[in-house]
């Protein structure tokens, strides 16, 4: 039974609550719905919530659960010298789950009859797979193949209890809600109980996605950690991954790309914003405004790999026909920080300027006028009184785009280069944290190499930064604002 | 002496108030300088966004058109079909290779009929002007219709890729000579052959339908699989992200009670909002791919990675939507009796709905065009060259997404991918901006103003 059909069988059971149990209330009040303390479908409700709740919730914990549980049996069959270290062990178990998954093909083609499965060897095996056109699994080691029939008999033993137990929990919710289905029961009281849990799951779902991305990181990023030393990628100055081991992995230089190329996006990005911001909301007609506003933020909405294929195609190959060997000689190839610096900044220019069009409006006009009343002129108005006011929400608004910017992944992978570098020449590629870790998690490295576990280390590191940036430009605007109100 | 008049103030310096001194000028001179400097702020991003659209329109529409050859080609009945019984599955057993030396033949007859003198003297040089894929298409043509072996029948076959960007002017002769593949001898048979209205520029809709093609046949290239990648993972958050999105803003706007709890409930949500998506990336790789063992380059991880981003996107305004609602519909509906609940559910809900559906679509619109956490979720590398068997096999089997097919584009080597790149982001934007119009369209519609 696939995971679809449980969960329609379940619904089925649950349904099927929801409409015995309305009929055994209305049959128990001789059908006078003013005899119920609850309207009849809520007696269907309360039911129902008792079929289906706990028995989905234990299918989707089972169904988490049961690979890292079968795992955990399955690795006990790999014991020895070639399965010390836990990265060992995670390949070992990746072949074992292909073994197991080829014998799954030959069954279900009707190549090997599963009773037969015992007495194969491992060189049996491999015969048949070659047969059916299988890839053939080069020199198994027979550790492999028991431990890939405890892991399909583990699954298949799992995989039955599973369907037995949600459909069991299932089947005992329905009775147990239809047995005490009654006129005189609480019915929407409970339900409503009920409901109400449901939200407040629903609810939970956030705090258990940043526990999920916490846990994610940490632990990979002690496993990095245990491997690397600490100092080494926070004080190295050096980057420089070779998969075959001995590489340096020194986070400085990513770092010194990422806060470079952020703060040219800034350099781009924050007087135009602001001074977008100024007119729309100082002089802009209001026509004008209505038209101009939502066309610059047509820009946030536009995705960033858009962003990247421009910085890659357009703005990387016109600044290198200026700045490149053609012209100046300054710009070694089309991808550079000037060029991801640029289109960052252009993305983030409506997401100033609507920031710190938010804060100039909540500048309350009593201050405006006091300033025209004592003869000064609009611009005289804002420079010296509506942005000194307004100063704590635009610096939140710029730390908020800082830390986008900081966050940005396509523009950087396609528009920065790949080089890490230490340079203060804006016009050579440099990479950043973001674009290592992009490059780091999608090529065929062991995942327990500490070449694919840095990326975690890095992923860390934006993690902390852009919540740290976030926190304090959330305060600085949330203190600003209720100055005002 | 009472009429003496004293001396005004202002005529002691000779000068009208309507003449503007030396710093009120000056002043005057800054105040216009700012209002230009703040329009120039304004106008520099309109241009660049126009500059954006226009070199998107301008290399992206390319892609939607495409080069064919039309021969007419021999099918002879003792090549193809050695059995003559017609049977599709036994005429199978011929190969692409078995169809090659037809395209070329045909290549050299038309030629010869046509009265064009060509240098080549070996069919095989000639066929570069096609695709490489134009046997297998014969081939699939012929095994879809076998009534065709035994005739004459013409087909328009795609031309290469470098004879499409010909025409379409990415390629001319100097690079042609430069490059391996084709040699100006080869571009002066294709002009004579479009003069002579045998090779033609069209519509190509197997972009829009297409499965990608691997990196030597750009020309055969779509999008078609991987959008449905991208539709079956926006199936998957519209089905977890709306309704835990809903909730959660109905718990908290609605049932709260005002404690630490919610406190920290808040807390999250607005952090989750800032995080850069690529740690939502590496949290999908490590919890779903590493820990639950879902398999790799599936729509449902993607899926699951999108809902948990833009879970924060939904709740944010859905809560303000909620918060729209007037007391007094709330205090009625309390009034004539209503639980909590069916307040909640029966009045308030329903009539924030607009305001929940337009956040809803707006983040849905975001979520398709999200990138950076598909790379680590192994939705790039993979080449989409196959459609899901059905329905259910959409979500796990491997698939590309819309946006992760363009960046996997834009990193081949060949230019030719840059036009589908480009095409690609073309199709991206013109779902992202219906699904928004489609916002403005409900907000519009549904809009209420208390």
């Amino acid at each position: 039974m696939s995971f679809g059909t449980l969960i329609l069988a379940v619904i089925v059971i649950a349904a099927g609550a929801f409409f015995l149990s309305r009929r055994k209330v209305l049959g128990l009040a001789d059908g006078d719905r003013r005899r119920l303390h609850s309207l009849p479908h809520y007696h269907g409700m309360h039911a129902l919530l008792l079929a289906a709740v706990p028995a989905l919730l234990l299918l989707f914990a089972w169904s988490v659960l049961q690979p890292v549980v079968v795992d955990r049996t399955a690795v006990s069959h790999l014991s020895g010298e070639n399965y010390d270290t836990s990265g060992e062990r995670s390949l070992a178990m990746s072949e074992v789950r292909r073994v197991a998954d080829a014998i799954d093909g030959l069954i279900k083609g009707g190549k090997l009859n599963s009773d037969d499965l015992d007495g194969l060897s491992i060189d049996d095996l491999g015969r048949r797979l070659e047969e059916t056109g299988i890839p053939v699994l080069a020199d198994v080691p027979p550790q492999i193949l028991d431990s890939a029939r405890t892991y399909r008999s583990a699954s298949a033993a799992g995989d039955l209890i599973k369907i037995g137990l949600v459909l069991l929990l299932a089947l005992a919710g329905a009775a147990y809600g239809y047995s005490v289905a009654h006129p005189d029961l609480r019915a929407r009281n409970r339900t409503e109980m009920g409901v109400r849990a449901l939200l407040v799951a629903a609810a939970c779902v956030a705090i258990l996605t940043t526990f999920g991305i916490v846990l994610s990181l940490l632990f990979n990023t002690i496993e990095f950690f245990r491997i690397y030393p600490a100092h080494e990628f926070f004080l190295n100055l050096t980057w420089s991954p070779s998969f075959g081991g001995g590489s340096d992995l020194g986070i400085i230089p990513l770092l010194w790309g990422t806060l470079y190329i952020s703060f040219i996006a800034l350099l781009v990005a924050v007087p135009l914003g602001l001074f977008s911001a100024i007119y729309l909301a100082e002089y802009a007609h209001p026509k004008f405004r209505s038209v101009a506003k939502p066309l610059l933020e047509v820009l946030t909405g536009i995705p960033t790999i858009v962003y990247g294929l421009f910085a890659l195609l357009i703005v990387g190959p016109a600044l290198s026909s200026v700045y490149g060997r053609g012209g100046l000689g300054w710009m070694p190839s089309d991808t550079a920080v000037i060029t991801a610096g640029l289109v960052m900044g252009i993305m983030l220019i409506p997401f100033v300027s609507s920031l710190s069009d938010d804060v100039i409006n909540a500048v309350p006009q009593s201050m405006r006028d006091g300033s025209y009343g004592l003869g000064a002129t609009k611009s005289e108005t804002v420079r010296k009184v509506i942005v000194p006011a307004a100063l704590p929400g635009i610096v939140g608004a710029i730390l908020l785009a800082a830390s986008r910017a900081i966050g940005e992944t396509m523009i950087v992978v396609l528009g920065a280069g790949a080089a890490a570098r230490m340079s203060l020449n804006p016009f050579e590629a440099m990479t950043t944290v973001t674009a290592k870790i992009v490059s780091q998690l999608t090529g065929d490295a062991d995942f327990a190499s500490p070449e694919a576990l840095v990326a975690f280390a890095l992923g860390m590191t934006l993690f902390v930064v852009t919540l740290g940036l976030n926190i304090v430009a959330l305060a600085i605007v949330r203190r600003y604002r209720e100055q005002y109100e | 002496m009472s009429d003496t008049t004293v001396p005004v103030a202002s005529q002691v310096g000779h000068r009208s108030l309507l003449e503007p001194d030396a710093l009120l000028k000056k002043r005057r001179r800054k105040e216009s300088w700012f209002k230009m400097l703040g329009l120039g702020a304004v106008m520099t991003g309109l241009f660049f966004l126009v500059v954006l659209i226009a070199s998107i329109v301008y290399n992206g529409i390319p892609a939607f058109t495409q080069t064919y050859v039309t021969v007419p080609v021999t099918l002879p009945a003792d090549k193809l079909d050695k059995t003559g019984n017609r049977n599709a599955s036994e005429m199978r057993k011929v190969s692409t290779f078995g169809y090659r030396p037809l395209i070329e033949q045909a290549l050299i007859d038309t030629l010869a009929d046509q009265g064009i003198s060509s240098p080549f003297e070996d069919g095989g040089d000639l066929a570069d002007l096609l695709s490489d894929g134009a046997a297998a298409d014969v081939r699939e043509r012929v095994l879809r219709n076998t009534d065709l072996v035994g005739k004459t029948v013409e087909f328009d076959l795609l031309a290469s890729s470098r004879i499409d960007g010909y025409y379409k002017g990415r390629v001319d002769r100097v690079s042609v000579e430069r490059g391996m593949v084709l040699t100006p001898a080869h571009l002066d048979v294709a002009d004579a052959l479009h003069e002579r209205g045998l090779i033609e520029r069209r519509f190509n809709l197997e972009f829009i339908t297409g499965a990608d093609a691997s990196d030597n046949r750009p020309e055969q290239a779509g999008v078609g699989v991987s959008l449905l990648g991208s539709l079956f993972m926006i199936l998957v958050v519209v089905a977890l992200a709306v309704p835990i999105g809903v909730a959660a803003a109905v718990y908290l706007e609605e049932f709260a009670p005002q404690n630490r709890f919610t406190d920290l409930i808040e807390v999250n949500i607005s952090n989750l909002a800032a995080v850069p998506s690529i740690v939502f990336g590496i949290l999908g790789l490590a919890a779903f791919i590493q820990f639950a063992n879902l398999p790799q380059s599936a729509p449902l991880v993607g899926g699951l990675v999108l809902t948990l981003m833009s879970l924060p996107q939904i709740i944010i305004p859905a809560r303000a939507a909620l918060k729209a609602v007037p007391p007094s519909i709330r205090q009625a509906a309390l009034g004539i009796g209503a639980s909590r609940n069916q307040m909640v559910f029966q009045h308030v809900l329903p009539l924030a709905m607009p305001g929940i559906l337009t956040g809803v679509i707006i983040s849905l619109a975001q979520a398709l065009g999200e990138t950076a956490p598909l790379l680590l979720i192994g939705m790039v590398g993979y080449i989409a060259s196959n459609y899901p068997e059905g329905f259910l096999d959409g979500f796990v089997s491997p698939n590309s997404a819309l946006p992760a097919q363009i960046y996997e584009w834009s990193k081949r080597a060949d230019p030719a991918f840059y036009e589908r790149a480009w095409g690609g982001i073309i199709v991206l934007l013109v779902f992202m901006l219906a699904v928004n119009i489609l916002a403005v369209v409900l907000r519009r519609r549904f809009e209420r103003r208390w």
